[in-house]
């Protein structure tokens, strides 16, 4: 296994660096320019986008050239409109959909007048009506891919065991990951009578999470797992499976902790009911910060090779980048686990039995 | 904090949470159920044939120790057997050299006693024989001695010296 990811690593570092090199290498016209087109481009990478653009570049008669393809628009504004990414040009130009205009200020749909106009605030926030955006972005296609890739592979897998009960093919790799979910992180955390009703769940969410983050180790500059709304979705899920699967006694131990007197009791309440609360919370938080600041920190240190432009700097921080990849790589399947053992945790509380020494 | 809430998409959210439990949902179904009931099956195959080899290894023992007892039963009968058969052989040996003894026994008696008997016999007949040859003697010793009448005085006296002697 070991040996696979520091292959892959490697294949996908130099992928990383080709792709940008080409994002990079079109305007020498100042370090500062460089820096903060650096800048620029990793804030565009954090954001979701409404194409599948996989690199740009320019031209030499000036003429922005982009790679990949646009993705369907799907917006609710007195209505379904739905309509093909390309309209916008990049944000270049402004969509007209039966009379109403739309265009995009920094990767959001605002609606607008024929000329486009967008009107700032004092806080530089855009003051115009934001529709209701359903659009299959770049990461709404991401995290259907996965899904399909996941579907296929796992659905696959078990065909396979009808005809054997040895795991065969990539069954031989995916196997001793699954006993592992359901012998190190849901049995001991829920026990073994309820561990069965979660197991979907977090095998599930251990592979989407893995997967999806080893995705934004690739150079396709998918990001998914940074979108608060994602981890939000992922926690919330936790949340409501640990709140509607909870028994008697979590619920006891929440308002009515049993073996402290009463008024702890009274004050104990509220801190353990909004405790509910911030480990999903917590789950949320620590998946979009990890990935978000590995992110940032490896496309700063890949930038810098622009910006040291000697073969010193930009070998160091070249090394640099590597190790962080490496690093990365760990992240990616560290903070899928962590997902999936919190998870378990939690639930293991909501369905724990009554025990008297508490 | 601003710039989180300012990000957040309540479309991808809403996409997140469609895919995500449809993608849970069609994976228990057709890809975490067969393969958890897959996997238990097999571990529950290991297990009943590790249990039914230690059975089979305990029987195996349990056969073994059966075996060298009928063994060493059918030793401890065999030199039972041998024995007794050595205990009949002397037996009959014995025995048969007791009845072939007394048999000779009586046979040497019968034949001491017939050698006996037929010794009474041939001396019953030997005297008879001897007596008549001794009558048949003297009465012709008697017949010429008596012819001559001297003779017969002589013996008259001789016989009547021997009595007188006496």
């Amino acid at each position: 296994m070991q040996n696979i990811i520091s292959r892959k690593t490697i294949c996908l570092l130099f992928l990383m660096v080709t792709t940008f090199s080409f994002a990079k290498e079109e305007k020498h016209e100042g370090e500062g320019d460089i820096k903060t087109e650096i800048k620029e481009y990793i804030n565009h990478h954090l954001l979701d986008s409404h194409d599948f653009s996989l690199y740009s570049y320019t031209t030499d008669s000036g003429e922005h050239k982009y790679v990949g393809f646009p993705l369907p628009v799907i917006l609710w504004d007195n209505g379904l409109k739905v309509f093909s990414s390309s309209k916008f040009h990049h944000g270049e130009s402004v969509a007209e959909v039966n009379g109403d205009y739309y265009t995009l200020y920094h990767n959001k749909i605002y609606k607008t007048d024929a000329q486009g106009s967008i009107d700032l605030d004092d806080h530089h926030h855009p003051t115009n009506t934001k529709p209701l955006d359903f659009s299959v972005t770049k990461n709404v296609f991401t995290i259907f891919l996965v899904g399909l890739l996941m579907f296929v592979m796992f659905s696959r897998m078990a065909k396979k065991y009808k005809t054997g009960s040895l795991p065969r093919g990539m069954g031989r790799f995916l196997e001793p990951i699954i006993l592992y979910i359901r012998d190190d992180i849901a049995v001991p955390n829920i026990g073994v009578k309820k561990y069965k009703r979660y197991m979907p769940y977090l095998l599930t969410v251990f592979f989407f999470i893995w997967i999806i983050n080893l995705l934004g180790l690739t150079p396709l500059g998918v990001n998914v797992t940074n979108n608060i709304a994602v981890t939000l979705a992922l926690a919330l899920i936790t949340y409501f499976l640990t709140t509607f699967t909870a028994n008697k006694n979590y619920w006891g131990h929440i308002f009515w902790m049993p073996g402290v007197p009463t008024p702890m009791k009274i004050i104990l309440a509220p801190i353990e009911l909004l405790g509910t609360i911030i480990k999903p919370f917590s789950l949320m938080i620590r998946l979009y910060a990890n990935i978000t600041a590995g992110h940032i920190v490896l496309m700063s240190i890949i930038g810098l090779m622009f910006i040291f432009k000697n073969w010193l700097g930009s070998s160091l921080s070249f090394g640099l980048a590597f190790a962080l990849s490496l690093l990365e790589l760990l992240v990616a399947a560290l903070q899928a686990y962590i997902f999936t053992m919190l998870s378990a945790l939690y639930f293991g509380m909501a369905v724990e039995e009554h025990h008297d020494e508490h | 904090m601003e710039k989180l809430i300012n990000e957040f998409s309540i479309g991808l959210f809403f996409w997140q949470l469609v895919l995500f439990i449809g993608l849970v949902l069609l994976l228990r179904k057709f890809a975490w159920k067969p393969i958890l009931d897959a996997v238990e099956k097999r571990e529950d195959g290991i297990k009943d044939a590790l249990d039914s080899a230690e059975k089979a290894k305990l029987e195996m023992t349990n056969l073994q120790a059966d075996n060298e007892k009928l063994l060493k039963e059918a030793r401890a009968e065999r030199e039972t057997m041998l024995k007794e058969a050595r205990d009949i052989k002397n037996k009959m040996i014995e025995d048969a050299k007791g009845e072939a003894q007394e048999q000779a026994n009586k046979m040497i008696e019968q034949a001491q006693a017939a050698i006996e008997s037929e010794k009474k016999s041939a001396m019953a007949e030997l005297k008879n024989h001897v007596a008549g040859l001794s009558l048949d003697i003297a009465e012709k010793v008697v017949r010429t001695e008596l012819s001559n009448k001297d003779k017969q005085l002589e013996l008259v006296e001789s016989l009547l010296a021997e009595k007188t002697s006496k």
